[in-house]
């Protein structure tokens, strides 16, 4: 098991340097200059750059710049001026990463539910009703839901507030929006995977003990249909609590979503270069605890 | 006599509704199984032996498949009449099967303690310990080696002959009225399949069971079986004692299942004999007898009118006269060849081999 995990480790440190050196030469490759400004002076515009190290030669600037991140470092943000990157991811992350994981606790819980039901009642009203919705979710994108929403909870019912941060019921709405796609890949996915286990050998056999349908959907049913929905979950969760920029900036949240897009807009190259490394470290972590996991289902996937 | 009835189907009809058309799976089967007896159902794949017990142990799936006639009793209770719960009861504890393949009846993802447990722990009631000594005590009964540690062992970890053990084990846990063997030995290979013979054998004498077996090979016939029923297309066509089937066989279906076994005795050159053609469409089976077809010997009748079922006394005399249940424990084949006005003729299966048959 450790020789399997620290092959993972190594294979993910290998994937994370070759993210953090493509975006470093691709960010090079945007046009344009964050410093260029009619209003100021060419002198001060090129003190600026040596600040940042941008008037050496690139070769320096990506060996500076992975020196630095080997020591966990990802510079001064260049629009956020005198903040470093660690700063603004260590302040907006946890916003993001609550909504999302709250969101994905849900929508894991709903999606698979749903999934169960709907093989269950394969062909009847309850599977065609979410199927719809399944559907529904996924071709809904989250500015289209989001004001739908709003409109209806905060507006008009008033039962729950349009924008916010900070009180747990202005979290319910985002979680919704932000998490109905994965509700609806679920349970779809687990659906078909359920579907897939039910003509299985040896739910037969379960059955053939005597076993309340309950009971062989739970206990044996259940985990089996697991397997091929666990490895999605490393990509869900890292693309969920990265942050949305829509929901957040829809809702007003201070999480990362908005930085992702305004680092580009802004050619905030440490930004830009902090934010894609921070992602990549993530994803590959929560990978890589997905196939531990993996193989606490799946026990042929073990490895001694 | 009656007393000692385990279990009976009579003139069990069982069809599924399939897009192509309603499939008559089994069409009108009787037969019975005495305390204390193994009973061996022959026949080749899509004969209907399968779907005819998984109607007795309540596993058809009741969407498409439903009892169209017959009863099935246990000890005298009609098991069609129980609710699904009341037969859920019965599952597993009085009623129990071992399947096939044991590579893909076995939930890959329990262990096979666990496995072993659970039908013990749901009609019994029991704790979580109580059912781990029955079942170690289940496994040192199969012998199987080191049954703690094997309990703790995912099927996948397991040899296929090992499997086949967990499979009995968990079918025998709850000490099971009758034992369905549903082609026991089939996923095995040869020398497994003598193990798992000698086992199911053993465990008949320790453990107060009757064993339904299910195969196509007759070799685990002749060593398991006290009577067999052989079924072709839906029916049964011949019964009798091991002994009289084996060596007196009366229809030429039990002919060509007999001369299909390989032997010794013959030479290396000449092929593995087979029956021609293929079983018929049970969509919609013929009028007449279902094997004229393919048999040899068929006369224009046998494709005309049903064969009536001619039983034979012991001195191998058709018997016309008898009914009931003389009727049903004699031997008996559904062929117009034995008719009184037919002009009578031998099968083709002459005593070869040693005096068992085998």
């Amino acid at each position: 098991m450790l020789k399997y995990i620290s092959k993972k480790v190594l294979i993910a440190l290998a994937t994370v340097f070759v993210l953090a050196t493509a975006t470093f030469f691709l960010v090079k490759l945007i046009p344009g200059d964050p410093f260029l400004n009619d209003k100021i002076p060419v002198a001060v515009q090129d003190k600026q750059r040596a600040f940042y190290g941008l008037d050496k030669p690139l070769p320096q600037q990506y060996l500076t710049y992975m020196g630095n991140l080997l020591k966990g470092e990802l510079g001064y943000s260049i629009k956020k001026t005198g903040r470093t990157v660690v700063d603004i991811i260590a302040e907006a992350f946890p916003v993001s990463a609550k909504l999302g994981l709250t969101s994905l606790v849900f929508a894991e819980l709903i999606g698979l539910t749903f999934g169960i039901l709907c093989a269950q009642f394969r062909g009847k009203f309850p599977d065609y009703f979410l199927m719809v919705l399944a559907v529904l979710g996924i071709a809904l994108p989250s500015m289209v839901l989001g004001p739908i929403l709003r409109l209806i909870l905060g507006v008009k019912l008033r039962i729950l507030p349009v924008t916010g941060w900070g009180d747990w019921d202005q979290m319910i709405m985002p979680a919704i929006v932000l998490g109905l796609g994965t509700i609806a890949g679920n349970t779809r996915s687990m659906r078909a995977s359920m579907l897939a286990i039910t003509t299985q050998d040896y739910i037969k056999t379960a059955r053939a003990k005597g076993l309340p349908p309950i009971k062989v959907i739970l206990k044996h049913q259940f985990k089996n249909s697991l397997v091929p929905i666990i490895p999605n979950l490393g990509v869900q969760i890292a693309s969920v609590m990265m942050g949305s920029f829509v929901v957040e900036s829809m809702f007003l949240i201070p999480g990362l979503g908005r930085y992702f897009v305004d680092s580009i807009t802004n050619l905030d190259y440490p930004l830009i270069m902090g934010l894609t490394v921070f992602y990549g470290v993530f994803l590959v972590t929560m990978n890589l605890l997905v196939d531990v996991l993996y193989g606490l289902i799946d026990p042929r996937i073990r490895v001694k | 006599m009656e007393n000692n009835r385990l279990l009976e189907v009579k003139n069990l009809v069982v069809s599924f509704d399939t897009f192509q058309g309603v499939v008559q799976a089994v069409r009108g089967v009787t037969w019975h199984l005495n305390k204390k007896e193994t009973i061996a159902i022959v026949g080749e794949s899509g004969c209907g032996k399968t779907v005819s017990i998984q109607t007795v142990i309540g596993l058809n799936s009741k969407a498409n498949g439903s009892v169209r006639n017959g009863e099935i009793l246990l000890e005298g209770k009609n098991l069609l009449d129980l609710s699904v719960s009341e037969m859920r009861k019965l599952q597993g504890n009085q009623l129990s099967i071992i399947f096939q393949d044991p590579f893909t009846f076995l939930n890959p993802t329990m262990t096979v303690g666990e496995q072993i447990m659970e039908p013990f722990i749901q009609h019994y009631h029991v704790s979580k310990s109580e059912a781990r000594e029955k079942a170690i005590e289940i496994l040192k009964l199969i012998s199987l080696p080191q049954p703690e540690e094997n309990m703790k062992r995912y099927p996948h970890q397991l040899s296929g002959g090992m499997r086949q053990r967990i499979m009995v084990a968990m079918a025998l846990i709850c000490n099971p009225k009758v034992l369905f063997a549903d082609e026991p030995t089939t996923a095995l290979d040869v020398t497994i399949q003598a193990q798992i013979i000698e086992l199911m054998n053993s465990l008949k004498e320790k453990v107060d069971t009757s064993i339904v077996l299910i195969t196509h090979d007759m070799g685990v016939v002749a060593n398991m079986a006290d009577r067999i029923y052989v079924m072709y297309a839906g029916q049964i066509v011949e019964h009798g004692d091991s002994d009289t089937v084996f060596h007196n066989p009366k229809h030429p279906y039990t002919w060509g299942l007999l001369n299909s076994v390989p032997r010794l005795d013959k030479k290396v050159a000449d092929d593995l004999y087979s029956i021609p053609g293929t079983p018929p469409d049970l969509i919609a089976p013929p009028k007449g007898c279902a094997f004229a077809a393919r048999c040899k010997y068929a006369m224009n009748i046998c494709k005309d009118c049903q064969p009536p079922q001619i039983h034979f006394d012991e001195n191998d005399e058709v018997c016309l006269s008898l009914s009931g249940q003389a009727a049903e424990n004699s031997h008996y084949a559904s062929c117009w060849l034995n008719h009184p006005e037919c002009i009578r003729r031998n099968g083709p299966v002459k005593r070869e081999g040693n005096a068992d048959g085998k």
